[in-house]
């Protein structure tokens, strides 16, 4: 039975960038405004989730490549490395540092030391949760 | 007065989802389980952003973005589960 779902794959391929788009603009609104590593990782994942919905998983794997296992590990290990920063200038473990700087383009920015720490979580997230939904959609 | 008009809107949108409950309750088959669950997503996105405005508050506008985008996926998944019994297709079939 051939199933007709071309306005499925259509919608998919526009809408998957507009989830990415809003995923990393969550990840960016930081601590002042809802937000924050962990929820744009939930979104960021939602958009592969609904990319393996619509294709299959070899399909997405030819076009995204990567390990989810690993990037899990990656965002655990840089999560833990931001904290040893800390340690190095002789503060306590996890100490997060923040300053007003002059860019260029934008303006007066805040950069926070702890943005890294959030991609760390960021990462773990969309691996760990892409692995979960791997797994548990494996043929029985 | 727009307070008034808010207030009943509100309570239209939670007679609106109490209905769908009931439908998810006892519906016949699966679709109409389907289309109940997308109906009350859409209510709740409706009713969140009646509660952003009586609040004057931008708080919440992500909140009915992420629910648009989770109700969504849920839809498609639960519309291929009854499709084609399998959710997340291993190789290309056709």
């Amino acid at each position: 039975m051939k199933i007709n779902d071309v306005i499925l794959r259509t919608v998919t391929k526009i809408v998957v960038f507009i989830i990415l788009t809003f995923g990393v603009e969550l990840f960016f609104s930081g601590h002042n405004d809802p937000g924050g590593g962990f929820i744009g990782g939930l979104v960021l994942s939602s958009a592969f989730v609904l990319l393996y919905l619509v294709f299959d998983i070899e399909t997405v794997h030819r076009g995204v490549p990567f390990d989810f296992k690993k990037i899990a590990a990656f965002g655990a290990f840089l999560a833990v490395f931001t904290g040893i920063g800390g340690v190095l200038f002789g503060e306590p473990f996890l100490t997060q540092a923040f300053g007003l700087f002059d860019l260029p383009i934008l303006g007066p920015t805040e950069l926070a030391s702890v943005l890294l720490f959030e991609a760390g979580v960021a990462f773990t997230v969309v691996g760990v949760v892409v692995t979960i939904i791997l797994s548990i959609s494996k043929d029985v | 007065m727009i307070k008034t008009m808010l207030t009943i809107a509100l309570i239209s949108f939670a007679i609106t989802i109490a209905i769908a409950t009931v439908r998810i309750i006892l519906g016949p088959s699966m679709p109409d389980r389907v289309i109940a669950l997308d109906m009350i997503g859409v209510n709740l996105i409706a009713s969140i952003a009646v509660i952003s405005i009586m609040l004057k508050t931008r708080a919440y506008l992500e909140v009915i973005l992420i629910l648009g985008i989770l109700s969504f996926i849920g839809t498609i998944a639960f519309s291929k589960y009854i499709e084609r019994g399998v959710i997340i297709e291993r190789k290309r079939s056709r």
